[in-house]
């Protein structure tokens, strides 16, 4: 396999990556940098994963080839159902990989931060099934805006802390998850929900997301011409693009939230409008001021509502392996309304970004195209209501 | 006088007091450091403020906000130290991206021009600094202060005092700043470095705002680092000078009388 588009020696893709950690966590992230590509590929690991993934989880996901969609686009959408996982999103094959990796290591404490909740729900779900304590983090702004999801996670068992520093949202919870992680350094685990933060997580995340295009490869004949997703930190989407990355008759879509839209200055698409730099101790794009002060983002979704993204993101941006656009809250919006009507599938605001992208671009009749669908509206029905 | 010139001419009860550039108010660092300075406090840690001071807890982070609110920037903090020169031994600590931003080298430069004798930046960890940045620091005369915890280990001690050229900053407890609860549990990291033998001079920062924190660190090290104590100290201050005066007066007791 081609190594041009995964990490180097020393956890860097390209320019980007690395742990910038402060020496506090130097022991854990040395220990786990060491320690996970082992325990990812011991067979018992493999094994315990496999049957949660499938008896727990419900995997593999349908890829759904949805006809009415195709029909309004003239073209051959499927639809990976993501949303479909229990508790409603991908973010539950990280959480689960990561539980089992922890208990591998000793650690009896779980933390993790969580934007939407769905990571936070997914988080507290592993903790649960497995019996070990954790604490969610999540910014005062986003428990106002996902309270369906605070609620899963304080009946699963979690502890939710709520972050009232900075934009009290997802970049701010992560900051107190890093913090919490500081103080706890001998018996606690950081659960990250996405494909960010020091080498090792972004890889360590992108494999277990990448069981999403390992049974992609299984589910369609031959390649798409085509894989879109969303990208707040970037987990779905690698999960979908990684066993393609190779394959370069795949064209490889990722989509950010514009927000109010790239020309204000309420928007979260960092690959247009950031510039290089450190954020969550991971050299990556973000936004950021002349002066190198992380700017507030700003999405409907509060998945994507976040400063930074995955650094091989960063990467496969540079190489241009990846096509990376970005939508609107509104053009978000209406592409969920036209799903929820036309298929009878609500998604989650954040996949909602990925299918909005099916407007942007003509497909021919022949294409096909897989749209990943990382997860499911229950939780978005307020925001749904609302702007309706 | 420079962080060499202290070290030369003192070795042991140094106090090192670190504080938010640009707060309480955007232009108070020059009155902060004349006060330091003649309350004899050997060095001074000037801290850069950031939007996400990761290693820090909330007394600090909220005085990186205030101050940011407040309109300060890296280059207004040369300009300030430029303008207004005191002539204690000055280091600065901040965020590995604040200084990226700027530009290495041009950062380098202007700690050069104000007389800054040495950086602190947890978030850049040694082997990238080695790799990528030594060199250019090393241009311009200025040293890079490291970390060791509780938790480093001795064979990681070691290689960080090879390479260091300044003073060695330890930290109480594995934790962020501002935790106040005592450092008795720390006397056996303490004793440990003690017993190491290091060539560097160290330094103990983390968790130290009471007089006998300060009399405990300096039976084991050179000098005691003081952060979250001494900003909770001047927060509402209307007279800088008398109330760093007291402050450090209380703190030192009758070490520097
Ligand atoms: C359903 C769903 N999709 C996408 C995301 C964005 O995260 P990532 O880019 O890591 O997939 C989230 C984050 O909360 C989410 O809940």
């Amino acid at each position: 396999m081609s190594t041009q588009y995964q990490i180097d020696e020393e956890g860097f893709y390209g320019e980007f990556g690395g742990a910038f950690i402060p020496e506090m966590l130097y022991p854990n992230i040395h220990e786990l940098q060491q320690q996970y590509l082992n325990i990812l590929n011991e067979e018992d690991f493999k094994a315990e994963l496999n049957v949660l993934l499938r008896d727990y989880v419900g995997r593999p996901t349908p890829l759904y080839h949805a006809t009415k969609l195709s029909k309004h686009f003239n073209t051959n959408i499927y639809l990976k159902r993501e949303d479909l996982c229990h508790t409603g999103a991908h973010k539950i094959n990280n959480a689960l990989g990561q539980v089992l990796l922890a208990k591998r290591l000793g650690k009896n404490r779980i933390i993790a931060e969580t934007g939407a909740g769905q990571h936070g729900v997914a988080t507290a779900t592993a903790c649960a099934v497995t019996g070990l304590p954790c604490v969610i983090y999540m910014g005062a702004k986003d428990i106002q805006r996902q309270a369906p999801n605070v609620a899963r996670m304080k009946l699963l068992g979690a502890e939710v802390v709520a972050v009232h520093s900075g934009s009290q949202t997802l970049k701010d919870a992560t900051n107190e998850a890093i913090r919490d992680w500081i103080n706890h350094p001998q018996d606690t685990h950081y659960i990250i929900g996405s494909a960010i933060g020091p080498h090792p997580y972004p890889d360590l995340v992108a494999r277990l997301q990448a069981v999403i295009s390992e049974e992609m490869k299984t589910q369609m004949q031959g390649n798409p011409d085509y894989i879109i997703a969303c990208v707040g930190g970037g987990s779905n989407a690698i999960g979908a693009f990684y066993h393609y990355i190779n394959d370069l008759d795949v064209k490889l879509i990722g989509v950010e939230a514009a927000g109010f839209g790239v020309g204000t200055n309420k928007t979260a698409a960092t690959l247009q409008l950031g510039s290089t730099g450190v954020l969550h101790a991971c050299m990556t794009k973000i936004l950021q001021t002349t002066d190198g002060q992380v700017i507030e983002p700003h999405s409907i979704s509060a998945g994507l509502d976040y400063p930074g993204i995955g650094p091989q993101h960063a990467h496969l941006d540079k190489t241009k392996r990846v096509l990376y656009k970005s939508v609107t809250d509104e053009e978000a919006l209406q592409a969920a309304y036209r799903l929820s009507q036309i298929e009878g599938i609500i998604p989650a605001l954040e996949s909602a970004h990925a299918l909005a992208f099916l407007e942007k671009q003509t497909f021919l009749p022949s294409d096909r195209v897989v749209v990943n669908l990382s997860g499911r509206g229950d939780k978005d029905l307020d925001v749904f209501i609302k702007n309706r | 006088m420079n962080l060499e010139q202290v070290f030369n001419f003192k070795k042991n009860n140094l106090l090192n007091i670190y504080c938010t550039a640009g707060y309480p108010n955007l232009k108070d660092l020059p009155t902060v450091l004349k006060a330091l300075h003649e309350a004899e406090v050997d060095m001074v840690e000037i801290g850069i403020p950031y939007s996400d001071p990761l290693s820090d807890g909330p007394t600090i982070q909220a005085s990186n906000s205030r101050a940011l609110k407040n309109g300060i920037t890296l280059k207004r903090i040369f300009d300030q130290l430029e303008q207004h020169p005191v002539p204690i031994a000055k280091i600065m600590m901040g965020y590995f991206n604040s200084v990226f931003q700027f530009g290495i080298e041009r950062f380098c430069r202007r700690c050069q021009e104000v007389g800054v004798s040495a950086v602190i930046l947890p978030d850049l960890p040694l082997e990238i600094f080695i790799k990528k940045y030594k060199k250019t620091f090393d241009d311009f005369g200025l040293s890079m202060i490291f970390l060791i915890t509780p938790e480093t280990s001795e064979e990681r001690i070691r290689q960080i005092d090879q390479l260091s050229t300044s003073f060695i900053y330890a930290v109480s407890q594995s934790g962020t700043t501002g935790k106040t609860q005592g450092l008795e549990f720390t006397r056996t990291f303490l004793g440990k470095i003690k017993n190491m033998n290091l060539k560097n001079p160290i330094m103990m920062g983390f968790s130290i705002s009471q007089p006998e924190d300060l009399t405990l660190v300096h039976q084991y090290v050179n000098g005691a680092i003081i952060g979250s104590a001494f900003i909770r100290q001047i927060e509402k201050s209307t007279d800088l000078k008398k109330d760093i005066t007291s402050f450090i007066q209380h703190i030192t007791q009758k070490q520097f009388a």
